[in-house]
């Protein structure tokens, strides 16, 4: 469990995060989002001991992190960096041996994720002459080499062609059923609803909200529900106590006062004839988003 | 929580270490040490399997040969002057110089050997003359036949120096160039610095190991390379001196060595943290030159600085003593002035505790400045920026 308290930073006097409070379990992954310049690759620079927080500690399983705890993280920074001039996999042994792996492991785990990620052809080839894509690759091969313990990753679908992003999809999953927290940035706010199990948002450096994504769904739900029938819906606008948000001739989307006042509806139309399907509205995780930023 | 085996998981942290990083980068890791080595090593191996370090040391080398072999072919020193001689007792008076005689029998045959170029000069009798003899040439003086005919008395020095005049030109311009030539290679530092910050991949490097370990690694691969490139000149040039005949040379400045290399070793290291540290201060290539030129004076300092204050001695004892012109100053004076037994220890631990001071100041400037990208960072907020662990 990676544990961060209260921490704060500035810039310059200027306060970037404030008293940012969040866990980020162990098997899960956590998605972190926010809109741009809200402290998202601050908080991760200051979990990976780049930055130093002005107040606040962050601590993983129970104690503080130093250098050698650190060594057994996985960092994708938002700002993607590799040697230009360097062989993919020269590269990427180098990387895993500064984090601590043997020469033999280093060589060995390199292989197997090349591999894994399709770079193998490319293994002996400089970065610079891989297609941007490609470099991608090697920079989640950089993140991961050590096996790490735990992963930070900012943004690590952006410049990703879909095929990449359904590989990272399957990765960060493979390493969150082994047990490794994970912990992810995005803008793409579908991207982060289909994988996250957690969801923490920031927004102008203060946790605007956090949790479980089913909790916070049904923590910011409002009693809206979905209705499709045969023949047109137009009835549902006559009925009492509803607001119809949305009517696209069999389907409409209503809101009502509290979930029980759905019901006289459902009765209504089974009394019209056939019901495709009723059920409630839970917002997505844009809708959310919008509410508490 | 399943791979809890690594007993490295359990070990006690560092008391007051609440702030995360807190207790990182300060190398008291084992890692540090082990990372430094692996930042070295790849630092090396980018640097020798690049075509600009062989260039330069073949260059070098060139050079070497050069200067120690083209001035006696070009300059024709090798052969004494042929001198044209008429005369018994000039004949005698040739033979104890090195000049080669070629006796004839009559002035205009001495004349006319000399206007058909045959010979570089004649020398005939001349009871008018000081030296009894007179020397004739086409258009020029010639200087090396009339200093062999220059009787010097025996002299006697009541004080000797401990070197020649020309022995102390040489070591001080040997010295001061190999220091001028090496530690302006340490802008290498800077460039491999600024391909760190330009291709982002720094900020990879920073969470993994700490950010000293990368300084230290690179001051190391360099220190290591320039040594390496240096052992091999000690090397190749007193064949390089053979070959031109010129071995005197070495025997001259083989004296002045046993100081030069500690000097030369420290003040090596002491310019690789400037090197880097005005690395770390700009994040393009182009911004480098506006970085680095305080580290270029400081380079070029002790190379003017002892060049042309060499005969002044109250300089040249100043010089010993600024840690970066001491590199040369000191080995110099210690070679051909007499100073004090204490002085070179003196001005050696100056130059210590200003490579200590330097080491401290630049890892702070290079961590301060590191992970700001963009403009030129200024020197007052790499500093104050260096709040990371």
């Amino acid at each position: 469990m990676l544990e961060l308290r209260s921490i704060s930073r500035s810039f310059n006097g200027t306060k970037v995060l404030n008293d940012i409070s969040f866990d980020v379990a162990p098997g899960r992954i956590t998605g972190f989002v926010g809109a741009n310049g809200s402290g998202k690759t601050t908080t991760m620079r200051i979990i990976l001991g780049v930055l130093a927080a002005h107040g606040g500690t962050v601590r993983w399983r129970g104690a503080p992190i130093t250098q050698s705890v650190r060594q057994r993280f996985g960092y994708m920074p938002e700002e993607r960096g590799l040697y230009p001039k360097m062989k993919v996999s020269e590269q990427i042994v180098y990387l895993a041996r500064l984090h601590g792996l043997s020469h033999t492991d280093a060589k060995r785990n390199t292989a197997a994720l090349l591999d894994r990620l399709e770079l193998s052809a490319r293994a002996q080839d400089p970065v610079e002459k891989l297609s941007l894509g490609n470099q991608q690759r090697v920079q989640i091969c950089a993140a991961l080499v050590h096996d790490p313990e735990l992963l930070i990753l900012d943004e690590p679908f952006s410049g990703l062609d879909p095929l990449a992003v359904e590989t990272v999809l399957g990765v960060l999953r493979e390493y969150a059923a082994r047990g490794v927290p994970v912990l992810f940035s995005s803008h793409q706010l579908e991207l982060v609803e289909r994988l996250c199990d957690d969801l923490v948002i920031i927004s102008a450096g203060t946790i605007a909200a956090s949790g479980n994504r089913e909790e916070l769904r049904a923590k910011h739900a409002t009693p809206r529900f979905e209705l499709v029938v045969d023949g047109d819906a137009g009835w549902v606008r006559d009925q009492p106590g509803v607001t119809v948000v949305e009517l696209d001739g069999a389907r409409v989307v209503f809101d009502v006062a509290t979930d029980a006042a759905a019901q006289p509806v459902l009765r209504e139309a089974v009394n019209r004839g056939f019901v495709h399907s009723f059920g409630k509205v839970m917002p997505s995780l844009a809708e959310i988003f919008r509410e508490v930023v | 929580m399943s791979r809890l085996a690594d007993g490295q998981l359990l070990s006690s942290p560092a008391p007051g270490a609440s702030v995360p990083g807190a207790d990182g980068g300060t190398g008291r890791e084992s890692g540090f040490w082990a990372s430094t080595r692996l930042v070295a090593q790849r630092e090396i191996t980018t640097q020798i399997r690049g075509k600009s370090f062989w260039i330069t040391f073949g260059v070098l080398v060139v050079a070497l040969f050069a200067g120690a072999v083209l001035p006696g072919l070009l300059g024709g020193e090798g052969d004494a002057p042929t001198v044209a001689v008429v005369g018994q007792d000039t004949a005698r008076a040739v033979q104890a110089t090195d000049l080669q005689a070629r006796v004839v029998d009559s002035l205009d045959e001495a004349r006319a050997l000399v206007r058909a170029g045959d010979v570089d000069a004649a020398v005939v009798g001349d009871p008018g003359s000081a030296t009894g003899l007179r020397v004739i040439a086409l258009n020029e003086v010639p200087l090396r036949v009339a200093a062999a005919l220059v009787q010097t008395p025996e002299v006697d020095l009541l004080e000797p120096g401990a070197a020649s005049e020309g022995a102390r030109y040489m070591a001080t311009f040997v010295f001061a160039l190999v220091f001028f030539m090496f530690t302006m290679t340490g802008i290498g530092i800077a460039q491999s610095v600024v391909i760190e910050k330009q291709t982002r991949i720094v900020e990879i490097l920073a969470a993994t190991v700490p950010v000293r370990a990368l300084l230290t690694g690179k001051i190391v691969a360099f220190s290591m390379l320039t040594f390496g490139q240096v052992a091999v000149l000690a090397i190749v040039a007193p064949i390089a001196l053979r070959a031109g005949d010129q071995d005197a040379l070495l025997s001259l400045i083989a004296p002045g060595l046993g100081w030069f290399v500690p000097f030369f070793v420290l003040g090596y290291v002491l310019l690789a943290a400037m090197w880097a540290a005005a690395g770390a201060l700009v994040s393009r290539m182009e911004d480098l030159g506006s970085s680095s030129s305080l580290v270029m004076m400081l380079v070029m300092l002790p190379y003017f600085g002892v060049i042309f204050f060499q005969r002044n001695e109250l300089v040249m004892t100043i010089l010993s003593y600024v840690p970066f012109s001491s590199a040369v100053a000191m080995p110099v004076r210690m070679f051909a002035d007499d100073p004090q037994p204490w002085e070179p220890f003196v001005s050696l631990g100056l130059l210590a505790a200003t490579l200590v001071t330097c080491i401290l100041v630049g890892s702070r400037i290079y961590t301060g400045a590191l992970l700001q990208t963009g403009a030129r960072v200024r020197l007052s907020r790499a500093w104050a920026g260096a709040d990371t662990p």
